[in-house]
């Protein structure tokens, strides 16, 4: 290996001017969408008809639709709900981990990756809400002063949670659209079109590029990222305590907070990577997100992917470990029980794939990349499936163990999550700069004076 | 924008992070305040070359933060302590470690939103887009990948010649002089804006009322509305008749009811099977009192006389104190108060038996009251002591 450690590797490749790296990045919104982007539009729009169409049903015939049933009440919109919030983190750990550690190179994807914090934090949204029956009685889950004189229950993980993730929801579409005002006041003076300005002037509410203004917007963008980062970490130990306070054997375990977290970042990067492969590609920003970047991105997916084989082997070693008979089922009958299936596609999925990526070759093949974050994406999923439906299924009582099934309709809602989920990105994609126009510009090789005054 | 002929400020173009950090060093080095460098990314050591101070956003956030904690800490107070303490789980009642998680979500929901609110709101006083330098070639360029230093008129060092020959002097790509806008005013009360008013409020009105009074009425919605139960008051299909409500089953009995065994005999006959269960104490004599003036006495009077408490003469009774009343047993009373007779219904339905019983003592003690002798007082007197 011939790389020179003690120089930073370009962030953007090709020596790009500034200009061109605004052209490259404003050019979907320049141009109006074309053919491969409506095709795209008819395939999302369609799981997501599918889901809708299965909500629906949901709500005329009831929740008997699903295949939720004693001793499985917790199935697939749990499953579905936990796997989405993961996805999410990624976004905040590339916008605000890797700022606070000041990694350059997360300039080219963090826009994309907030983007999608906010699109899956909305597509997890909808499962807490529809599992518990009425979503239109979703208000009581705000503590309002009421004609009952009721509250809500403060010491409650459920709840916990829904102040988790509203807040995270919050606090990444604050931070999501600080980002995006600069951007849409370079639009605002690119644009020929009146519209297009009139838009993108009410949003950018006025940006002036003024360095009197950078001075508190880089102020700000920093405490945004102090606050987010522990806000990502609290939000999937919060998901995690939803089953650690339990006393279900299987959930009740201590490790589950940094086990969620980990796994949440792996899964998160995962999909990251998978729709960045496209995106890169279809908009030829494979100078702007380059193939180091998807590298580092593997290099992430390795690790977390790592902790995450711990936690599996060190629940299993507690399960001995404790002593606990009850426990030391639960384990066993996960890896040889009747969801023994879904067991080993999760080792294999979250723990042997990944291992591929130790070898530099692959972890900078795209094709070979792909087909691992997949696998990583799939694998994450059964986690989730592993954890809820194995403990469950068989408790203390072996008079009321069961088997659960989901039925279509839980597919069709898990199909039209995805539907959801491409829909708002495939529509961001055309709406919005996917890469931040200013912070690329501010990595871009001469974009900073060579003697400046050494606050830096 | 419409702009006048009064200038706002003086812009020169510069191509080069180096020479702007240069242009900033220099025009703050001659004294200026009311300046300004436009970079379309946040150049690094410009607030150096500006001599800006230390943001102090960090103010806002601290505040806000601590009020965050304060109040979810005060709120769950309020609620789990005070409003409607519960036992849950046998935690006490201030559970201050179950409290943390939400604690700590809304001390970051308030800083996050109060940063962000209070550096747009306050030290960025946005929205402004009709500030001078929107729609020129300088913010333009500066937007793009020029960077700009831009004095403006309201200085009080301003000389129009001096500031063109300092700008000069760094060699920028470009000067531009930025005129001031002129305000425009946007009339409220016209027909067009009047209008579209209309419009939104009968939107939203109309859309209120559907979603309240229809939308959440019909199906799903409708939850615990409709039941498939059976309402008493209503029809039902499920019986010929119609009705929801059925009766009861031949010789039903409600409960606590004994049926009057002697309604068809003549008011004489069912005196020698009846006899009052009852001894007149002072308790029993009050209820008979009070059923007595409830129900008797708006024709039989206050006293039994039967000159009617409401005076009305159409409804005056028989007195109680003739001669065939006061020799009828007990039975007889009994019998006439169930039964009734000529105009008067029987009260059956009105007066539990008992209370029946008990009018009869009262009228007892109103007839020997009404007609004592002599004897009888010196037997109460004699009694009584």
């Amino acid at each position: 290996m011939d790389v020179d450690y003690s120089k930073e590797l370009p962030v953007v490749e090709g020596r790009l001017t500034l200009a061109q790296i605004e052209a490259l990045v404003a050019k979907p919104m320049d141009s109006k969408p074309d053919r491969k982007f409506f095709m795209a539009l008819s395939i999302t729009l369609t799981l997501l008809l599918i889901g809708v169409g299965s909500l629906g049903a949901s709500f005329y015939y009831g929740i008997g639709l699903w295949g939720n049933n004693q001793p499985v009440g917790w199935a697939m919109p749990i499953v579905n709900f936990v796997f989405w919030v993961g996805i999410g983190h990624a976004g905040t750990l590339i916008s605000a981990i890797l700022f606070l550690f000041r990694q350059k190179w997360r300039t080219g994807i963090a826009r994309f990756a907030e983007a999608m914090t906010i699109f899956a934090v909305m597509t997890a949204l909808v499962f807490p809400l529809i599992h518990t029956g009425r979503p239109w009685l979703g208000g009581y889950l705000i503590p309002y002063p009421n004609q009952h004189s009721l509250w809500v229950n403060f010491t409650s993980p459920l709840l916990w949670d829904v102040f988790a993730v509203s807040t995270y929801f919050t606090v990444s579409l604050v931070f999501w659209y600080v980002g995006l005002i600069p951007d849409f006041a370079t639009l605002r003076d690119r644009t020929s079109s009146k519209l297009k300005k009139v838009i993108y002037s009410i949003f950018s509410l006025g940006w002036r590029h003024s360095h009197r203004n950078w001075q508190h917007y880089e102020k700000a963008y920093m405490l945004l990222a102090g606050f987010a980062t522990p806000l990502v970490l609290s939000v999937h130990t919060i998901v995690s305590f939803d089953f650690a306070v339990s006393i279900l054997p299987g959930w009740h375990t201590t490790i589950f907070p940094p086990y969620f977290v980990a796994g949440a970042i792996f899964s998160g990067f995962a999909m990251v990577v998978t729709v960045l492969i496209f995106v890169r590609k279809i908009f030829d920003l494979q100078e702007i997100i380059t193939i180091d970047h998807l590298e580092k991105m593997n290099k992430i997916i390795m690790a977390t992917g790592m902790m995450v084989g711990y936690a599996y082997g060190m629940e299993f070693f507690i399960a001995w470990y404790s002593g606990s008979p009850v426990e030391t089922f639960v384990f066993i009958n996960r890896a040889f029980g009747p969801y023994a299936w879904a067991y080993w596609i999760m080792v294999s999925c979250n723990v042997i794939f990944p291992q591929f990526f130790w070898v530099k070759k692959i972890r900078r093949s795209i094709p070979i990349m792909f087909v691992i974050v997949i696998l990583v994406n799939v694998g994450m999923w059964f986690e989730r499936f592993v954890i809820t439906v194995t403990s469950l299924s068989r408790d203390f009582l072996p008079s009321s163990w069961g088997y659960y099934k989901p039925t279509m309709v839980d597919f069709g809602i898990l199909l039209g999550s995805f539907g959801l989920f491409f829909t708002l990105v495939l529509l961001f994609t055309k709406a919005m700069p996917v890469v931040s126009i200013s912070e690329v510009k501010a990595v871009a090789d001469d974009a900073q004076p060579s003697h400046h005054g050494g606050d830096h | 924008m419409k702009r006048t002929n009064e200038l706002h400020g003086v812009g020169a173009i510069f191509n080069t992070p180096n020479e702007i950090i240069k242009a900033a060093e220099a025009v703050s080095g001659k004294g200026y305040k009311s300046f300004d460098v436009h970079t379309p990314y946040p150049v690094h050591g410009m607030d150096n070359a500006m001599q800006l101070k230390p943001s102090k956003l960090g103010f806002i956030t601290l505040g806000a933060g601590l009020t965050g904690t304060t109040l979810a800490l005060s709120l769950m107070y309020f609620t789990m302590s005070v409003s409607y303490p519960m036992n849950i789980g046998g935690k006490p009642f201030f559970a201050l470690p179950a409290f943390i998680p939400v604690t700590f979500e809304l001390t970051v929901l308030l800083a996050t939103l109060s940063t962000v609110i209070g550096m747009i709101a306050f030290f960025f006083k946005f929205p402004a887009n009709s500030h001078p330098l929107h729609d020129t070639a300088y913010m333009k360029a500066c937007s793009a990948d020029k960077y700009g230093v831009y004095i403006e008129a309201t200085d009080e060092k301003f000389n129009e010649a001096e500031v063109k020959a300092l700008l000069k002097s760094l060699h920028p790509a470009s000067v531009e002089d930025i005129f001031t806008v002129q305000p425009e005013s946007y009339p409220v009360l016209t027909a067009k804006f009047a209008t579209l008013l209309l419009v939104v409020v009968v939107i939203v009105a109309g859309g209120t009322y559907g979603i309240l009074n229809k939308a959440l009425y019909t199906v799903p919605f409708d939850w615990m509305l409709k039941q498939g139960k059976l309402n008493p008051q209503g029809n039902h299909v499920m019986f010929a008749d119609g009705y929801g409500m059925r009766p009861p089953v031949e010789g039903t009995v409600a409960n606590g009811y004994i049926p009057y065994e002697f309604a068809s005999l003549k008011k004489e006959q069912p005196a020698n099977p009846l006899v009052n269960p009852l001894i007149a104490n002072a308790e029993v004599l009050k209820l008979g009192k009070k059923k007595f003036l409830t129900y008797c006495s708006p024709c039989h009077g206050n006293y039994g006389e039967g000159d009617s408490r409401l005076g009305i003469d159409a409804l005056k009774g028989l007195s109680l104190h003739s001669d065939k009343v006061r020799k009828w047993q007990d039975g007889n009373i009994y019998h006439v108060i169930s039964v009734g007779q000529n105009n008067m219904p029987g009260y059956a339905t009105q007066l539990t038996r008992n209370e029946r019983w008990s009018v009869i003592l009262y009228i007892r003690a109103l007839q020997i009251a009404k007609n004592a002798s002599e004897t009888d007082i010196k037997e109460v007197g004699s009694n009584g002591k």
